[in-house]
């Protein structure tokens, strides 16, 4: 087993029915990344994870966590991860408290350590004030870190986040992004799902992109964002009427077909035509054209998701 | 490489599960509402329903009816177990259960050796209310004892019965029919109400391997000779059998799909 390798997958296929659910996914994680799993809705992901944690089993191919072979050995595999899921998955009917301190002595702790870490992990979310109370006092992202708080009772060194911020406010959501980059701070390796390419873009240190259960694509934001490729010039004028003679300058400096609408001229380029583009600003200013705009733009993990992905429909 | 800091004990993950049960059911006192409520109910109505056609007086009755009600609350009760694990599949906390380093039975265990609690208080009830009624039992207390123990072990035993149709059936409203049907057909084809005598042959055999009869007529010489008997044997292997059975199908199913 290769040491920087926590999880490895390797030809994974899964069908239901007759239907192939995943097909053919291999893909490594690193010890102490975060691992972001990208998809539209219905591509595999949850199907993915499900093998990955034990709760599904394969039709082929094979997955190991830390080592151990999640198929032959998911009691010792589940001793390696927790997973936090797309809903609070804890009990209503206990306090705070109450809830770590079962999962803690689930985990194999013993009462008194089981207390300590029920104890330190909400100081360490921020829910010493509610500890004991009913947790239908709970707001929704209150919910959601004690959910993560319980994820981490038996410090695992894999952590499954399945959309661990869906449905949450901006606030709350950038919190539990801190509590993520602190714990991978701390040495564990985390899988991310999540619908925002915002908060993949912001967490992952690597992609992969599923689509109709086959891996598109792999690497960092900034590598899946240079393979679609290219740039776009962007210039939106004062003047409707100076339109056409502002095309003329920007094709002359950059030998590229340049689209025109109403007040805004955009030229798709790429990074070797960056250089020229400054000189596009100085001749339309001699050519006293009046510029409301002028940007440069690179693609977005949007761009990425839309162009790479089918989706369902 | 790390591998798991202590070996998870399969005896204390239970113990663990079972006060999880019990704090849930603490916590929401209104939980035990159909416990109290239905034996008080059931052994009112059928004490005067029943006690003057079939025992010429409701006094008279009593002795009778005492040990089918005794059963029937605790089935009742026990067909909570079902309702409750098929709420808490639905709701989640059973994947994460799963994804823990504990066995398959742990989360099912857990959720039946809780429920005992509501068996005993189902089963109390009953002989509260009958003894209100005018009831008295003839047998010493510790005999008493044993006939509940009996009736609680018959009771949990069938509650593995509705533990696998909670895990089989999707919807927790459902179970709770299905559950009335399968404890009204046990207890109305059996001993537990009424004299067999007068029944069709054919029922008059299938009453006569329903192991409610066996229960009924093991509880019923239990309270009235004051001795375990061959039925109580004959109860005790029953509940033996029907736990191992229906225990072995839980774990399979919920592993499997549930």
């Amino acid at each position: 087993m290769s040491d920087n390798k926590i999880i490895q997958v390797r030809n994974l296929q899964k069908c239901f029915g007759d239907q192939l659910a995943v097909k053919d996914v291999s893909f490594d994680i690193k010890r102490g990344e975060i691992f972001g799993l990208l998809g539209p809705n219905g591509a595999g992901k949850t199907t993915i994870i499900k093998m990955m944690t034990t709760l599904s089993k394969q039709d082929a191919g094979k997955i190991t966590v830390n080592g151990f072979d999640t198929r032959t050995q998911g009691r010792l595999a589940r001793t390696q991860f927790s997973v936090t899921g797309q809903t609070a998955t804890i009990d209503q009917d206990l306090s705070a408290r109450e809830n770590l301190m079962i999962f803690g002595r689930l985990n194999g702790l013993n009462r008194q350590d089981a207390r300590d870490r029920a104890s330190e992990l909400l100081t360490d979310f921020d829910l010493v004030n509610s500890a004991d109370q009913a947790l239908a006092t709970f707001s929704g992202g209150m919910r959601r870190r004690l959910d993560l708080a319980a994820s981490l009772i038996s410090k695992p060194a894999v952590l499954f986040l399945d959309e661990p911020t869906t449905g949450l406010d901006p606030r709350t959501r950038t919190q539990m992004w801190q509590a993520i980059r602190k714990l991978v701070a701390n040495g564990t390796t985390v899988l991310l799902t999540t619908q925002y390419l915002e908060e993949a873009e912001q967490l992952a240190d690597r992609i992969a992109l599923i689509d109709h259960g086959k891996l598109v694509a792999l690497g960092t934001p900034a590598e899946l964002e240079r393979r679609v490729g290219g740039m776009q010039l962007r210039i939106e004028l004062s003047e409707p009427r100076q339109l056409a003679e502002a095309q003329v300058i920007v094709q002359g400096a950059l030998q590229l077909p340049v689209h025109a609408d109403a007040r805004k001229l955009t030229v798709l380029l790429t990074a070797d035509h960056v250089p020229a583009t400054a000189r596009i600003l100085d001749q339309l200013q001699t050519a006293d054209i009046a510029v409301n705009q002028f940007a440069l733009e690179t693609p977005s993990l949007d761009d990425v998701f839309l162009k790479m992905t089918v989706g369902k429909n | 490489m790390k591998v798991a800091t202590t070996q998870n004990n399969v005896i204390s993950n239970i113990c663990t599960m079972t006060y999880r049960n019990l704090l849930k059911t603490l916590h929401n006192p209104d939980n035990f509402s159909d416990v109290i409520m239905e034996p008080v109910i059931f052994t009112l109505l059928f004490g005067f329903l029943f006690g003057g056609a079939i025992a010429g007086s409701v006094h008279a009755y009593l002795p009778i009816l005492v040990p089918g009600i005794l059963i029937q609350s605790i089935l009742n009760a026990a067909s909570g177990s079902g309702q409750q694990l098929r709420e808490d599949i639905n709701g989640g906390v059973f994947d994460r259960f799963k994804t823990l380093p504990i066995a398959s039975i742990v989360s099912l265990a857990g959720q039946l050796f809780g429920d005992v609690l509501r068996l005993l208080l189902s089963g109390m009830m009953a002989l509260v209310t009958a003894t209100l009624m005018g009831w008295r039992p003839t047998v010493s207390l510790p005999m008493l004892g044993v006939a509940l123990l009996l009736a609680l072990f018959i009771g949990w035993s069938a509650a593995w019965i509705f533990a696998l149709v909670g895990l089989l059936v999707k919807n927790a409203e459902l179970i709770g029919s299905l559950s009335m049907i399968i404890i009204l057909v046990l207890t109305f084809l059996s001993n537990a109400f009424v004299p067999t005598k007068t029944l069709p042959l054919f029922l008059q055999k299938v009453v006569a391997i329903n192991p409610v009869s066996f229960a009924v007529t093991a509880i019923r010489s239990i309270l009235t000779t004051g001795n375990w008997g061959v039925a109580a044997t004959l109860t005790l292997v029953s509940g033996v059998l029907i736990t191992v059975v229906f225990m072995g199908l839980s774990i399979l199913v919920y592993r499997r799909r549930a």
